[in-house]
């Protein structure tokens, strides 16, 4: 019959010899091999102590971010939501009040802004749409859950901790990716 | 054609176009249309008066006349200029143009905030079109930008100055449209502003307009403002019967909720039937109007984004399967999101939504 690839190997069909059927040196051999890789450098780590370095492209959970005074930088322009592909940014705007300028950053502000991250994608592109500087895509992953809605992320969940008031949870949650 | 009007020839970037003695270059343009078709910031063709200041539309006039072939000297505001037998007119073809162009362009965005992304205009700005055409990345200008406060004019109409690039439209527009303006620029050069005398409101029957004919962000629908982007709107057309106005807009939906009534305009942007106050504020709830259908919208606005034209509704299949029993498991959007909440109208609201509305809602 003519051969489907030119890789094909016909397979040879011999009695075993004898030093084949003793099976012993070929489990001494396999043994020897196992035993080998006790010696050898683990590929794997001990996950959730342990954490591998991100790619610099890496596209985790969003974060809405916050400028140096802690003020929230997302005016609610609809970029972001008009650039992605999922839709599955939704946002109500709202105008800020004098005496609120230490909370937001422009005269208007997202008052809810949600990511449902079952639609979401992780694709970037409302960090790229920004204008603002205020959606990151951070080096963490959307938490597992049983239920469906928990996925529908308000801005609880995403906003960036204070830089002020909670600096380690700041740094933390920025990671390597957002811009200061 | 009868024989006593004598019409004019003109060569507008190599193409031929007869038109009436007394059209300005731009509108001869318009009726060739497309690319030729100078952009303006401050030319509003139903408003008396209007142009002249903007000079974006400037073009080059590479011969005057069939009987005076000389080009003219400057590039000249083609809203302004009459065409000549004859004329030969370089518009989008003249390097000359483009170069002037894009400096007025630089000009008009020396003292605008470049606020867009708060801005409720961004998406049918006249000025963001602009620029995204002819302007450049960055700005040359080392000082800092004039600012003014934000001014209420009346119920309706918020003012930001500092948006503002001076092309007195909305003033032709009061002027011409009601009978007592009530606004007008004050001061001179770099410190003119639009502005009433002691933040008096405007109040007249038509003085929606002024927003409208507004080439940028400068006057706003308070009733609108911060409520939604434009891009997220259908725009549609509506009429309605009202003893002032034609009652013909454009409603700006949401589902059944009527976030913006406007005026039509054009293709070129233009109103086509000035509207009234009431239209324009007060009738915001869809079965305040006669809808005629959906306003065709350019493929490549952005206000097109997102909608689904001619989209039919897939069959729902699930209770056909399941033997009419409603399916148990799906989830309600509205019964963990907190946005477009159903028994919220943010169109109802009068002014923008502020945290306060919001805390009252739970």
């Amino acid at each position: 019959m003519q051969a489907l690839t030119s890789r094909s190997k016909t397979v040879e069909r011999k009695p075993m010899t004898i030093w084949e059927r003793l099976y012993i040196p070929a489990i001494a051999k396999g043994m020897s091999i196992t035993f080998g890789h006790i010696f050898k450098k683990k590929p794997t780590i001990n996950y959730p102590e342990q954490t591998r370095p991100f790619s610099p492209v890496f596209r985790g959970l969003q974060v809405l971010n916050r400028d140096e005074e802690g003020r929230e930088r997302c005016t609610a322009c609809g970029l972001c939501a008009v650039a992605c592909p999922a839709e599955a940014i939704t946002m109500e705007a709202a105008e800020r009040l004098p005496g609120e300028e230490n909370l937001y950053r422009e005269e208007k502000y997202a008052a809810k802004y949600e990511i449902n991250m079952l639609r979401c994608i992780f694709c970037g592109l409302c960090e790229e749409a920004c204008p603002k500087d205020a959606i990151y895509l951070s080096e963490t992953f959307t938490a597992a859950n049983y239920s469906r809605q928990s996925f529908i992320y308000g801005k609880k969940e995403l906003l960036i901790p204070h830089p002020k008031l909670q600096p380690e949870a700041y740094e933390k949650a920025k990671g390597q990716r957002v811009k200061r | 054609m009868p024989d006593d009007k004598k019409l004019f020839k003109v060569t507008i970037d190599n193409i031929t176009i007869e038109v009436e003695p007394g059209t300005s270059i731009l509108n001869a343009a318009r009726k060739i249309g497309g690319d030729v078709a100078p952009p303006a910031m401050c030319y509003y063709s139903k408003l008396k008066g209007s142009g002249g200041k903007c000079r974006t539309c400037l073009v080059e006039v590479s011969q005057g006349s069939t009987a005076d072939p000389r080009p003219m000297p400057k590039l000249v505001a083609s809203c302004r200029t009459n065409v000549m037998d004859g004329m030969v007119v370089k518009n989008i073809t003249s390097e000359k143009v483009i170069d002037a162009r894009n400096g007025v362009v630089e000009f008009l965005l020396i003292n605008h905030p470049l606020d867009c992304p708060i801005c409720d205009q961004a998406g049918e700005c006249d000025l963001q079109d602009l620029s995204y055409e002819h302007g450049t990345e960055g700005t040359r200008f080392e000082f800092v930008r004039r600012t003014f406060e934000k001014h209420d004019l009346g119920p309706y109409i918020q003012l930001h100055m500092t948006r503002c690039i001076l092309c007195y439209r909305c003033v032709f527009a009061a002027d011409q449209l009601t009978d007592k303006r009530q606004h007008g620029i004050l001061d001179r050069g770099d410190h003119s502003e639009i502005a009433t005398y002691i933040k008096q409101s405007l109040d007249h029957d038509f003085i929606g307009n002024v927003i409208d004919v507004c080439p940028v962000g400068a006057l706003t629908d308070k009733t609108f403002r911060f409520k939604n982007r434009v891009w997220f709107l259908k725009p549609q057309d509506a009429h309605r019967d009202c003893p002032r106005c034609a009652g013909k807009v454009r409603l700006w939906t949401r589902g059944e909720e009527v976030f913006r009534v406007t005026a039509r305009r054009d293709q070129w942007g233009e109103v086509e039937d000035w509207i009234c106050n009431e239209c324009r504020f007060e009738k915001k709830k869809a079965s305040d109007w006669v809808i005629e259908g959906p306003t065709l919208i350019s493929r490549h606005s952005v206000i097109s984004a997102g909608h689904y034209v001619g989209m039919k509704m897939p069959r729902e299949p699930l209770p056909e399967v399941m033997g009419g029993r409603k399916p148990k498991l799906l989830m309600d959007i509205h019964s963990v999101s907190e946005v477009n909440d159903p028994n919220i109208d943010l169109s109802k609201i009068e002014g923008p939504a502020h945290s306060t509305d919001f805390v009252n809602k739970g």
